[in-house]
């Protein structure tokens, strides 16, 4: 890496080298059988250089071809945009824990095990169900150093667990399914489970909706699937740059319901996106993003922060190509309603656990429009069984600019958004 | 640079020494680049090499598979594969036979070498042309271009070694106005020839012109309608209501959905056709060989409405008795090859456009691909543009619509089939982890009675 660094330092102002690899361990259950056992190692390289003002950008995963990597990125950096930001330099990073050795030291057997009591634990509830599974670990190493004397480097575990379930009979097929996410090893398979078991527990009858405005419930898996893909766009400083985002000029407005509050936290202990510092050397904070209803913040990288005139959030992430906005970890404050208590509420409405297909329409606009992929029913303050053939359309603007409550019990989804369930007072639903 | 050719025939002797049923690697060599621009200005502009490749083994039915990118140490890996496979294998391993093949398929075009300096001022003219449009808030440019060659090596005796290429375009344009946001968007690619990309500018100026009108253009009402779907989204419907359901390694271990998808049973009328073809040349879902070194073919789904083959790994033809279809596609190396699409198409019928929609009273014409997913016998998908039909007529621009069906039902609704095929390149297919696949999709305008569409 060093090496790297100096000779980009010969050809141009500004260089940052960021090194990540990682061994990925899948093990892949199909038909309720253990299938496949994968090893997944892989170690990139990203060079990013500010030359004459501007910046390149290359990636290789030939660690030693320094020669073609710094050529790559000086061709790139003649097109490239204008740098606006300086690279951190020398910082104290918080210590937070994402690395667990219990984690990398699970043997293989352990994680074949927990797979096949997964499964078990579901198909004892339903035989005839078909569970595809998998139990992954993952150890990764991060390393990033800049020529402004920025150093960070940072070993991260992560283990998952999760599950999906087809049940068909006749011409009716039944979805459900569950992940979770740790930087710690998940030791049993029935928090995975029960989601799973409840769900199929609730399916088991069906129950028709009619066409027309109803009352819903967002279980916090719900949420995730309709709500969080147009939030997230909102939020985004560089959409909000660009003027595209519908809240961008709301900072410290009252745009949703005061009982709403959403921050992105990459500080929280084990968490698999969880971090001392963004993939810019930034170092990782809190941020509020709605605060009793108002719009607090948005999140922001580097170059998007010095072009909207404010200060990085510890937001850049790579994905492969130029750090970018985008959030951590995820947190819906609770609020004081039981699910209970919100379904007793309810003389006619739908409980939607799994909305698919919600972040096709117009999610800048904050339309989202999905079909109910697992939902249920509630007739009389009681859920009465599974919908099909349903459609929901809503605006997330609209729906959190009045909830009629939100939940007592957060969840974590898949280990990334802690969330409680959400109820609406109304929301377009189709239905044949 | 180090050679894969080498390390290839390294491995060709190495995979031969290990006690497993099957053993096969592939390796790849890649060059990508990109460029992309939001609003007015470049966003990012980058080139990324990679070499990698894996292992798979499989051992009394059980697979093995070691990835990576350090390429020393290849006893290690192809033991590690054979010791994963060990553990996992319980059964008999069935693979459909396949004649070793020993082969090279290299690609005429290879957009990575074209100057960075080119690709841009194409770029740059079409951001010009989205700008030019009053109203326009902002606007994305993604361009991607990749060349790779990837050499498949098996303990049968197969050697293959082939090149591929790939060009990806998407601009979207989004308006603003009363507190409102619209977008449109604009799809395309080819198997990497850059002259497929580079005469747009009719269209991407309709495309931003498209964001605008929608500020202004009501919104469906939901309910059931008549929907006349454009070539581009039925194709996607094919794709994604059809093509998946006929991917075997759903079937093939699920009892219940194989007498569901069992051949012979009618899907349609006796005029719907539903094609796969990996070995239509030209296309971005092209190729000779699949990733398991299997020759692709050119395969019908639904003929004459009754569904008569499906897609298939060697694996799943064997345990389905059928034979092998060359389906199994690996997005790269660091991925296992599964069952995917190639090229998927609806054949032409006769009736021209004006007569699918002569009849209707009231209905929705559908057009352009805005995104599509499925659930099995579920499937949603959206329209980037929606017009009403009203009296045969086409009437006013719809806000974009999401249609959403069970396949089973929408199947049998289609009653009319246009005699207009066309092939949409955009996009690319999602499956598991393995997203973005380059594939087409394509058929000619059809018309579905009673489709749910989602609204007001």
């Amino acid at each position: 890496m060093e090496d790297i660094l100096t000779q980009a330092k010969k050809v141009a102002e500004a260089a940052e080298v960021f090194m990540v690899s990682s061994e990925e361990t899948p093990v892949q259950f199909e038909a309720n059988r253990l299938k496949r056992i994968q090893a997944k190692q892989s170690t990139s390289v990203a060079l990013r250089i500010i030359k004459e003002g501007k910046i390149g950008y290359a990636t290789t995963t030939e660690l030693g071809d320094t020669k073609g990597l710094v050529n790559s990125a000086v061709e790139t950096a003649q097109f490239g945009i204008k740098a606006g930001f300086g690279l951190p330099t020398k910082t104290n990073y918080p210590k937070i824990d994402v690395f667990d050795p219990d984690t990398e030291s699970i043997p293989i057997e352990r994680m074949i095990e927990l797979g096949q009591e997964l499964i078990a634990l579901v198909t004892k509830h339903t035989p005839d169900i078909i569970c595809e599974a998998m139990v992954t670990k993952d150890i990764i190493s991060l390393q990033l150093m800049n020529t402004a004397g920025g150093e960070a480097s940072y070993k991260k575990s992560i283990f998952s667990l999760g599950i999906m379930g087809s049940l068909i009979r006749g011409t009716d097929m039944l979805l459900v399914g569950e992940s979770q996410g740790s930087c710690n090893p998940i030791t049993t398979p029935h928090e995975v489970a029960n989601v799973v078991i409840q769900q199929l527990e609730l399916a088991k009858n069906q129950a028709s909706v009619p066409t027309g405005q109803l009352p819903v419930i967002l279980t916090p898996r719900g949420v995730v699937s309709a709500l969080v893909p147009s939030l997230m766009m909102a939020f985004n400083g560089k959409v909000v740059l660009q003027g595209a985002s519908p809240i961008g000029n709301k900072l410290g407005q009252q745009v949703f319901d005061p009982k709403l509050s959403l921050w992105d936290d990459p500080t929280l202990a084990y968490r698999p996106n969880s971090r001392p510092a963004d993939d810019e050397g930034v170092p990782s904070q809190r941020t509020p993003l709605i605060e009793g209803g108002r719009v607090a913040n948005f999140f922001y990288d580097l170059q998007t922060a010095a072009l909207a005139h404010t200060r990085s959030t510890g937001n850049g992430s790579r994905n492969g190509g130029l750090p970018t906005p985008s959030p951590s970890t995820l947190t819906i404050a609770p609020g004081k309603t039981s699910f209970d208590e919100m379904v007793s509420d309810i003389k006619e409405g739908l409980v939607i656990e799994q909305l698919m297909g919600a972040e096709q329409g117009n999610i800048l606009g904050g339309d989202f429009s999905g079909n109910v992929l697992l939902g249920f029913k509630i007739e009389s303050g009681k859920i009465v069984g599974r919908v099909k053939n349903t459609m929901v359309s809503g605006n997330v603007y609209r729906v959190l600019k009045e909830v009629a409550a939100i939940g007592s019990k957060p969840e974590w989804v898949g280990g990334f958004i802690h969330t409680p369930h959400i109820y609406c007072p109304r929301l377009s639903v189709a239905s044949k | 640079m180090t050679d894969i050719e080498i390390i290839g025939q390294q491995l060709a002797d190495l995979i031969k020494k290990y006690n497993a049923d099957y053993i096969e690697a592939r390796l790849e060599q890649s060059q990508k680049s990109y460029i992309t621009y939001r609003g007015r200005e470049l966003e990012s502009i980058g080139q990324a090499t990679a070499i990698g490749g894996n292992i798979r083994a499989l051992i009394k039915g059980g697979w093995g598979f070691v990835s990576f990118n350090e390429t020393g140490n290849l006893p290690t890996k192809v033991e590690l594969a054979v010791k994963q496979a060990k553990l996992v294998g319980r059964e008999e391993s069935k693979l459909a036979p396949v004649e070793p093949i020993v082969d090279t398929v290299s690609t005429p075009h290879n957009p990575t070498t074209k100057p960075l300096a080119e690709k841009k001022q194409l770029l740059d003219e079409y951001n010009e042309l989205i700008w030019r449009t009053p109203k326009l808030q902002t606007s994305v440019i993604g361009y991607g271009d990749s060349h790779k060659k990837t050499i498949f090596i098996s303990s049968e005796g197969s050697f293959i070694t082939q090149e591929r290429s790939d060009i990806n375009l998407r601009l979207s344009a989004v308006a603003t106005g009363n507190g409102e946001v619209q977008q449109a968007g604009l799809s395309v690619g080819s198997p990497g020839d850059f002259k497929a990309i580079s005469s747009l500018h009719q269209q991407v100026a309709g495309m931003a012109k498209r964001a605008v009108e929608l500020l202004s253009s009501p919104q469906v009402k939901g309910g059931e309608y008549t929907v006349v779907l454009d070539p581009i989204l039925a194709g996607v419907f094919a794709h994604e209501a059809f093509g998946h359901l006929s991917e075997s390694d759903f079937v093939y271990e699920n009892e219940r959905l194989r007498q569901l998808m069992v051949l012979g049973k009618r899907f349609g009328s006796e005029r719907l056709n539903i094609v796969d073809s990996a070995a239509t040349p030209g296309l971005r879902g092209s190729y000779k060989y699949d990733d398991e070194g299997v020759p692709a073919v050119k395969n019908y789904l639904i003929r004459e409405g009754r569904l008569v083959g499906r897609l298939h790994s060697r694996e799943t033809a064997a345990r389905m008795g059928e034979k092998p279809t060359g389906n199994a596609r690996a997005l790269n190396y660091h991925y296992p090859p599964i069952v995917r699409m190639t090229n998927t198409y609806i054949e032409p019928g006769s009736i021209s456009f004006d007569d699918i929609i002569a009849e209707i009273k009231e209905g929705v014409y559908a057009k352009n691909w805005f995104g599509g997913t499925t659930a099995m016998e579920m499937f949603t998908f959206s329209a980037g543009e929606a017009y009403m039909i009203r009296n045969g007529k086409l009437a006013e621009a719809l806000r974009p619509v999401v249609l959403t069906g069970n396949v089973f039902i929408t199947l049998n609704n289609i009653d009319a089939i246009g005699n207009d095929l066309e092939m949409n390149q955009g996009g690319g297919c999602g499956k598991g982890m393995q997203v973005p696949l380059p594939v087409a999709n394509g058929s000619p305008h059809i018309r579905i009675q009673k489709c749910l569409a989602g609204g007001r």
